[in-house]
């Protein structure tokens, strides 16, 4: 019933890439890179969390109706971090 | 054994579309705990904007190895949670138990791992409140309020997800699950890797902001 069943060979190809990409941010919080520290941080975990959601998670492989359901959540979240951050950053 | 007609339930057409149903629910579920963390993550963005200075001071305390070490166990637990429902899709009813187990084997490292860091942290004053670590600033204390609340909750949510996978595991063990009926399996390991991708933006948050000094 399951149209994708995946290699096994995927699944620790992906564990590699998580275990490196937690080696990086570990390896890059040592160094001083200004304001990007933080940047670079966020857009690392952005991509561990992407690896785990579409191959762990299969949503790479779901039916669009899944896709729009993950999005939603993520959508919301930002908007809540937009609107209240154009709130507080822009105070006197 | 579990049978489609045992596990289909009489709403639905057939076990495909179980499935689907019950993984639209998983993930309705899991936008509710995104939204859930959610107000937590805002409240860390909102205070670090307000007190940056304060809370890279506060920050300098958390124990990098042991967050860093509980990160690359639950990426670890995620490997072992999708290949668990990697051996239920090829019918391996008995790698599915084995790597139900390491997986609630990792989880609870996790939890053990937090255990000693928790009082690591306690010995070192760093609870808020009046008898807060001296040195530090007063606004330290809302970033380790913050630790303590976001850390907190996922360590709660860890627990949670060991339960679950130990119940699926039992389930396992009696062989109530196949190539054509392995839902719970799914829905249950979607869950934990939910809480993993809140680690995965706990640890850089709390362990690793301004540490190159």
């Amino acid at each position: 019933m399951d149209a994708h069943i995946l290699p096994r060979k995927v699944y620790y190809r992906i564990w590699l890439a998580l275990l490196l990409l937690l080696l990086l941010t570990w390896g890059l919080a040592q160094i001083n890179l200004g304001p990007f520290n933080i940047v670079v941080m966020l857009t690392i975990a952005v991509a561990k969390m992407l690896l785990v959601i579409l191959f762990f998670m299969h949503v790479k492989y779901n039916p669009r109706l899944t896709w729009i359901f993950v999005a939603a959540g993520f959508i919301w979240l930002l908007i809540m971090i937009e609107l209240t951050l154009s709130d507080y950053l822009t105070r006197g | 054994m579990g049978d489609a007609h045992t596990a289909l339930q009489e709403q639905f057409d057939d076990l495909e579309q179980q499935k689907e149903a019950s993984t639209l629910g998983m993930w309705t579920f899991l936008a509710t705990e995104v939204l859930f963390f959610g107000g937590l993550f805002m409240s860390y963005i909102t205070y670090r904007s307000f007190y940056p200075r304060e809370f890279s001071a506060a920050g300098q305390h958390t124990i990098i190895l042991y967050g860093t070490l509980n990160t690359a166990i639950l990426l670890t637990s995620s490997l072992t949670a999708a290949l668990s429902v990697h051996a239920a899709q090829e019918n391996r009813t008995n790698w599915l138990f084995r790597y139900l187990i390491m997986t609630v084997f990792l989880g609870c490292c996790f939890l053990g791992v937090k255990a000693v860091e928790y009082h690591d942290d306690i010995q070192e004053q760093l609870i808020p409140g009046p008898h807060f670590r001296a040195g530090l600033p007063a606004q330290g204390q809302i970033f380790w309020f913050l630790y303590w609340a976001m850390t907190g909750l996922h360590a709660l949510h860890v627990l949670a997800g060991v339960g679950l996978l130990s119940v699926i595991a039992l389930l396992a063990a009696r062989r109530k699950f196949s190539d054509r009926y392995h839902h719970p399996v799914e829905i249950s390991a979607l869950y934990w890797h939910f809480v993993d991708i809140v680690w995965i933006f706990l640890y850089p948050l709390f362990y690793l902001i301004d540490r190159y000094h």
